[in-house]
């Protein structure tokens, strides 16, 4: 198996009940893992079924025995790789605040449009810019912004879901 | 099946009676007064519960193991908040490692309070999360008959493990709807205990190709029952390949028989580690390639393919890859498996097996277990050879505690059922063996029950004397007293030079005092000739004994697998004493 280290997308189908997130993430850093990112959200409102995405470094091996690991959990339905290179769609969300003014506020608007970023707030030294798209995506956007006035970012963490036919 | 009204106590009661448990391990305290003052209420009943009062919560955890792991039932236990809770811990996680099936209620403080540091407040559900398969903290009393039996049906099924249903009290005082049992079911948890058929067919092919093939069986069988241990010794017999066991799985087969080549691992016998280094078929029925098992895994088994047998998806390629993974209940498998056998009339390939039988009785000649034996001092294994012989005609439950004693233990006592051999392999809990012995004895009140102890691990526990006086319960307590915790005075022999930090215990009390103390008989004997009658005399007395068998106090276990490497680099007796052992495996325990 690949011992490459590099960041995978976890999906995990549990039973929305009191404690259960404590029991996925206690899992993971009781075991020596790190997470990236996390989100957590009911998907489905009459069985109560949460899906929790999580995004990890490791092996494709240290992976797999964290994935097999979180079904031990009760309340975990499933649990599965999502990572983009398997076929996997990954979203996530931020919202981007810029303080400047002048030249660097408008090269900042300039390029918010390239990156289909939308503006939710401003003010006459500021904009708070709200962009979808592959954490790639937003990687670069916040790369960018740095020269421009970069005050502050929130992230939503990946969310990720198969392509095609296929379900979890 | 009607509703009742009833308050949350009368439920935690009512939930006992639903699933049969007439036996739990307790310690009253502020937080469960309302569960205990409906015991005492229920005392003048037909059928009251039995309540085994312990001396520490640790010694119920325990003894609630020692009740599961001897009888097949769920071990109860009721313990009050804070620290009847943190004391719990150790057996909790004992009986985790082990996959032992453990209801335990807890009280907790007021709704209201939690979270406010009250008196005797922890945060139980958070503390016991890793150590539990799954833990409730009940805060509505119309889920608590609901939680009850989910927590009955978590513990018990799929592989089995320890649940703690943490109960505020004004929970316990409160009325609430009681639903039964067979209208509860969980939401989301459903083991699989068949495995797929055509999966079970590829294992079979491979079964009546090999040519060098093994039996490795761990404690998974005697988990799934009296069925799956019937099937496996059908199963073994049909094919008459070598078999072995984990420490976990001893009594599964039959310690006597030919097809069983003794026990594997760290101190396994010669010939059965050698025959799984050369093996090129191995049948793993419910064993986890621990690491006591494996030695250094890069040089594990190299020339094998494996087959692995496990209800619990995550065990299979945890640490070994395997080529056929069946995962199910032990007994569904191999009843499965015995069938398509018969109807497809698979052969096993004859020849090859001889010779495979020849090459194993060849390692067998090296004796791997004997030992000098010693006209003055007792030698430790050659008291549990002793104990062996007098005890074997009768049904005896041994349980231990943990290090040299219990090596000595699975390696010279022969077991021949399952639940007979009770010993705390995963966690390797000191301490474990007399109140595991106080819960066999409880299960099984007219059968003989001997913890195999060492000197130090007895202390650890030895307050449950007093629960085992109490309750009338005739433990035999058999110490290897070396005066030194013998395991890590061996490591630190074979590891560190021999620099014997802190292992030796320089203030030991007179055993035989002792006993008297709590109100039992104390035996003491330094002498091999003596040993004989006073076994005698420990087994006929009808009540608690200490029985101090003083032994050489240098002697170690052998053979040994140091750890970080392979099975074919066994140390054998003394002869290799002064082996390197390299940095690598010095890190490891």
């Amino acid at each position: 198996m690949s011992e490459i280290v590099s960041k995978h997308t976890v999906s995990v189908l549990v039973d929305n009940e009191p404690g259960v997130l404590a029991r996925v993430i206690g899992l993971i850093s009781g075991r020596g893992y790190n997470i990236d990112s996390l989100t957590v959200a009911e998907v489905d409102t009459e069985k109560h079924i949460s899906r929790i995405t999580i995004v990890a470094p490791g092996t494709e091996q240290t992976v797999n025995k964290m994935i097999s690991q979180l079904q031990r959990i009760v309340p975990v339905k499933r649990a599965a790789n999502v990572t983009f290179e398997k076929q996997g769609i990954e979203r996530e969300m931020a919202l981007v605040k810029i303080v400047s003014t002048g030249e660097k506020r408008v090269e900042s608007m300039r390029l918010s449009d390239v990156f289909r970023a939308r503006v939710i707030d401003t003010t006459h030294d500021s904009f708070v810019f709200e962009l979808n798209g592959s954490p790639r995506k937003i990687d670069a956007f916040i790369d960018l912004m740095k020269p421009l006035g970069l005050s502050e970012v929130s992230r939503t963490g990946v969310v990720a879901i198969a392509r095609g036919t296929e379900k979890m | 099946m009607v509703n009742i009204q009833m308050t949350g106590a009368q439920m935690v009661l009512k939930a006992f009676e639903d699933h049969q448990v007439d036996t739990i391990f307790g310690y009253p305290g502020g937080a469960v007064l309302p569960i205990y003052d409906e015991l005492a209420k229920e005392r003048d009943t037909n059928q009251p519960i039995r309540h085994y009062l312990v001396r520490h919560e640790q010694g119920a955890s325990h003894s609630a193991e020692g009740y599961a792991r001897s009888s097949g039932k769920v071990g109860v236990m009721l313990v009050t908040s804070g620290p009847g809770v943190t004391n719990s811990v150790t057996g909790l996680t004992d009986a985790m490692m082990d996959s032992i099936p453990i209801v335990c209620i807890s009280g907790q403080v007021p709704t209201h309070l939690i979270g406010t540091d009250a008196f005797q407040e922890c945060d139980a559900v958070g503390i016991t999360r890793p150590c539990t398969k799954h833990n409730w903290l009940v805060k509505d009393i119309n889920d608590l008959s609901r939680i009850l039996h989910e927590a009955f049906y978590v513990a018990s099924s799929g592989r089995p493990g320890p649940v703690l249903v943490d109960i505020p009290k004004d929970i316990q005082f409160q009325t609430g709807t009681y639903i039964g049992p067979e209208t509860v079911k969980h939401k989301s948890y459903r083991p699989k205990l068949k495995a797929n058929i055509d999966q079970i067919d590829d294992a079979l092919k491979l079964i009546a190709e090999a040519e060098k093939p093994i039996f490795y069986t761990g404690g998974g069988v005697i988990n799934s029952g009296n069925a799956a241990v019937q099937l496996l010794r059908e199963f073994v017999r049909l094919t008459g390949f070598p078999i072995t066991s984990t420490l976990q799985g001893l009594g599964a087969y039959p310690g006597d028989d030919s097809q069983f080549i003794g026990m594997l691992g760290m101190h396994g016998t010669y010939e059965a580690n050698m025959a799984m280094n050369e093996c090129d078929l191995m049948i793993n029925i419910g064993a986890r390639f621990d690491d006591r098992i494996t030695g250094k895994i890069d040089d594990f088994s190299p020339n094998s393919k494996k087959i692995h047998i496990d209800i619990d998806p995550s065990s299979i390629n945890k640490i070994v890859k395997v080529d056929v993974p069946l995962i199910g209940d032990v007994a569904h498998v191999l009843e499965d498996s015995i069938k398509l056998w018969k109807s497809k009339v698979y052969k096993i390939n004859k020849t090859p097996l001889k010779e495979w039988w020849k090459t194993i009785d060849k390692w067998k000649e090296k004796d791997s277990l004997k030992f000098a034996s010693d006209k003055n001092t007792i030698k430790p294994q050659y008291a549990i050879q002793r104990l062996y012989e007098l005890t074997k005609e009768k049904d005896v439950f041994v349980t231990t505690e943990v290090g040299q004693h219990q090596m000595w233990a699975a390696q010279y006592y022969k077991f021949s059922k399952p639940n007979r051999w009770i010993t705390s392999g995963g966690l390797g809990t000191m301490g474990f063996g007399l109140p595991a012995a106080i819960g066999a004895q409880v299960a099984h009140p007219d059968k003989l029950v001997i913890d195999i102890a060492g000197e130090a691990s007895i202390l650890m526990c030895i307050q449950e004397m007093s629960t085992a006086i109490q309750h009338k319960l005739p433990v035999k307590i058999f110490i290897i007293n070396n005066q030194y915790m013998g395991m890590v005075r061996q490591w630190q022999e074979l590891l560190h030079d021999q620099r014997y930090s802190h292992s030796y215990t320089d203030a030991l009390p007179d055993f035989v005092k002792l006993a008297e103390a709590y109100g039992a008989k104390g035996i003491r004997v330094q002498k091999p000739n003596e040993l004989d009658k006073a076994i005698n005399e420990m087994i006929e007395y009808d009540g608690p004994v200490i029985f101090d068998c003083v032994v050489e106090q240098n002697e170690n276990v052998y053979p040994m697998i140091p750890s970080g490497k392979a099975h074919n680099e066994m140390l054998l007796g003394d002869e290799t004493k002064k082996e390197e052992i390299s940095d690598e495996g010095k890190v490891l325990v």
